[in-house]
């Protein structure tokens, strides 16, 4: 008895090289796991992008002044605001807003141009298309900008007094051009590697006991720790690959910078895949056919991505749902790919969020691997 | 067609499903679920920005800058650090998001009208928040130091640009995803309902026994159809019901309208399920490809999160195949905008059009397999 419980790592070796065999020999399968994932960051690298340039513009100039025409140029200079109309009737505005052909409406008063020669301050209406309130918010405070500088270089002109202001310098680190792509491809990588973790690991599984293959195990000399480790080690295998495939496509093709050593994603690239597997594994201890697999996985991968920072802030969400994120893996292991692209950042700046994946990698592993061998045991 | 026939197998149909749990979770669970979920985990209003204040100057006017920060309510002052040494490594270390870094001699430059410089160093990794961030800083700046130079005197900028936000004043976030919301789900839903329902009969072997019976092929499609389409549309009802009395989101646009919009795109998005159903006879391989044709796509190429107009062409291009874009058009325009047909009418013909190829492949496809 105490001889089968041990490990035999010639066994695992075997079983290993075999599901490595099976998993490269069906086209359609490697295909999925080397194709696919290319494929989907190509895709999602693309979508995934929250810059707010070339904003359409209806432009409504009623004082029609090389003063107005000033202020239309800044707006389109400026790289943020491109004209898509003009028209002197504000009811066109309304209807290119509502028909959603433009997202911003200027709106130039007559004596506009008087009103700034006079010195009496000149008004201008900025009408903004809510329905995209992040894209609102950030047109609205680039024109913002665009109207105060103006303003005050027209002042200055003009010959009115102009008081020497605070000038604000910004400089943004890590990301000095301020493009969303370098935040959101990384993250990408680390989704799509989940998603790999759990198909090949809940899906494979479920099929494997739909065709009764997983009963053939049972009879073999492998023992039930055994037949976990010949299941999962493929497949973090698979998935440690993917995960340097798509990083080095991420790099190459979008020009994320990549400014962390090589290695350093690998210790938390380890864990994340691990915590993936263990998912996984609980998901096919759950489901009798690979239909119901399949919708459990879509059930956690949801609220997984949902809560891991991705497309939102954590810190701009309610209390109960941030405390919800500490247990999501994704969470963590996001911050590092992200920190590790852009800060360059290495496993001991990163320390916390590697030992909450430690800590989420072994909790669910060892459920999963009691579950796992009770269901393979009756 | 026989009214009596197809009204059979709608019926057999809904006994079918009723009996499947994890189908009638998908079906009434899921979309509150959804909802509750985007609709109170996802914001991206940023407010509270934590940020680092450097302040070399010490003094009355540095102190003002900085708590002009804070009361605009978009910054808190998370620590008051008094090298930019340190500043930076609060910035790398993800304490703050921002530093503003007052040089000594801030008020003297100001006082002597020199104009005087101030730093912000922002975490440039979230460019969105940062993007917001820096915008905001700059207003606040560009107020303080009017009024500074001018000892405290209001005094009217030059330019004065009076925004307007229209459809969503408040911008709130939540005003945005609850009508996309409503798109997606019922992409998600349809979708995965009906990947099932020829797949299953194919692998449980009752399809023979269908085409033994005398129904035709659109009843068989129709009455595969109308259950869903039924589903569909409570789920609609509930989820437009729970967004405007949870999440207070207006519906500025006619009901009507939305129920005729609603029934196009189910009846479009259900035939494709079907098709697919039918096209691929397997009920796992049925679910995969109506997950990555259609939910994926609704979710990101719908303009539900991102907007089409900042893709690239050749995805922009894309997102015109995508049902759902048109679907998510609808609604915010109905909900948000509160337009009518006047303006909807193009993204009516199109799901309409959809509609029709949706019916049109799955009772083609269908008709391929009873023969064969």
């Amino acid at each position: 008895m105490n001889e089968e419980r041990k490990l035999s790592l010639l066994r695992i070796r075997r079983m290993v090289v075999k599901e490595i065999r099976q998993l490269l020999r069906d086209p359609m399968s490697k295909r999925m796991i080397f194709g696919a994932p290319i494929i989907q960051l190509l895709l999602f690298g693309y979508a995934v992008n929250t810059d707010v340039r070339n904003v359409s513009t209806f432009l409504v100039d009623h004082d029609r002044t090389s003063e107005s025409r000033r202020l239309v140029d800044a707006f389109t200079a400026s790289g943020y605001f491109r004209v898509i109309g003009r028209s002197d009737d504000p009811r066109a505005l309304a209807s290119a807003l509502d028909h959603g052909d433009a997202k911003v409406g200027l709106e130039i008063p007559v004596g506009y141009a008087a009103d700034l020669a006079a010195g009496r301050g000149a008004a201008v209406q900025l009408v903004v298309d809510g329905a995209n309130s992040n894209t609102a918010t950030v047109a609205a405070g680039y024109a913002a900008k665009i109207a105060q500088e103006l303003g005050t270089r027209v002042a200055a002109r003009s010959g009115t007094p102009v008081p020497g202001g605070v000038e604000l310098h910004s400089r943004a680190w890590f990301n000095p051009s301020l493009e969303s792509r370098v935040y959101n491809v990384p993250a990408v990588i680390g989704v799509i590697v989940l998603l790999m973790c759990l198909l090949l690991t809940a899906l494979a599984v479920v099929r494997e006991r739909e065709l009764g293959t997983l009963d053939q195990l049972r009879v073999s000399p492998l023992t039930p720790a055994e037949l976990i480790l010949s299941k999962t080690i493929p497949v973090a295998l698979v998935g440690l690959v993917d995960m340097g495939l798509i990083t080095i496509v991420a790099r190459l093709w979008f020009d994320v910078p990549f400014r962390g050593g090589p290695l350093d994603l690998l210790p938390a690239a380890i864990l994340y895949i691990l915590a993936g597997l263990a998912v996984g594994l609980l998901i096919s201890t759950w489901s009798r056919t690979q239909q119901e697999a399949f919708m459990t996985m879509f059930l956690f991968l949801l609220p997984a991505i949902i809560l891991s920072g991705f497309f939102y802030p954590i810190s701009s969400m309610p209390t109960g749902f941030r405390w919800m994120t500490l247990l999501n893996p994704v969470r963590h292991f996001l911050e590092v790919v992200r920190a590790v692209f852009l800060k360059g950042e290495g496993v001991a700046g990163l320390w916390t969020q590697h030992l909450a994946l430690a800590a989420i990698a072994a909790g669910a592993m060892t459920v999963a691997v009691r579950r796992f061998a009770r269901s393979n045991a009756d | 067609m026989d009214p009596h026939r197809l009204w059979a197998m709608a019926r057999k149909e809904w006994i079918q499903l009723r009996r499947d749990p994890r189908s009638m979770i998908l079906a009434f669970v899921l979309p509150l679920f959804l909802l509750l979920f985007f609709g109170y985990a996802i914001t991206w209003d940023v407010d509270d920005i934590p940020v680092a204040v450097v302040d070399l100057d010490r003094t009355a006017a540095s102190r003002e800058l900085a708590e002009a920060f804070v009361a605009s309510g978009y910054f808190t002052v998370v620590e008051q650090l008094d090298s930019e040494r340190s500043a930076e490594r609060a910035l790398v270390l993800e304490e703050v998001k921002g530093v503003l870094t007052v040089p000594a001699g801030y008020e003297r430059d100001l006082r002597a009208g020199r104009g005087a410089d101030v730093q912000l160093l922002l975490d440039g990794s979230d460019a969105n928040t940062a993007t917001i961030a820096q915008n905001y800083a700059d207003a606040i700046v560009g107020r303080h130091a009017l009024r500074a130079a001018l000892g405290g005197r209001e005094v009217t900028p030059p330019i004065r640009l009076e925004p307007r936000t229209w459809y969503n004043p408040d911008l709130e976030s939540r005003h945005m995803i609850v009508p996309g919301l409503v798109a997606v789900i019922m992409s998600i839903i349809a979708a995965m309902l009906t990947a099932l329902t020829i797949a299953r009969e194919w692998e449980r072997g009752t399809m023979e026994q269908l085409a033994a019976t005398p129904v035709g092929r659109l009843e068989v499609v129709l009455g595969k159809l109308l259950p869903y389409l039924g589903i569909g549309l409570f789920d609609v009802a509930i989820t437009v019901a729970a967004g405007i009395a949870i999440f207070g989101t207006p519906l500025n646009g006619s009901i009507l309208l939305l129920a005729v919009m609603t029934f196009l795109f189910l009846v479009g998005a259900l035939g494709l399920g079907i098709f697919i159903s039918a096209a691929v006879k397997s009920q796992v391989l049925a679910t995969q490809v109506a997950m990555v044709a259609t939910y994926l796509p609704a979710l990101l190429l719908s303009g539900f999160l991102f907007d089409i107009a900042s893709m690239p062409r050749f995805l922009q291009g894309v997102t015109f195949l995508v049902p759902a874009r048109y679907f998510v058009t609808v609604t915010r325009g109905i909900f948000l905008k509160g337009v009518g047909v006047g303006v909807l009418w193009p993204q009516a013909l199109l799901m309409l059009g959809y509609a029709a190829l949706g019916l049109g492949l799955a009772a083609r496809v269908f008709k391929k397999e009873l023969r064969g």
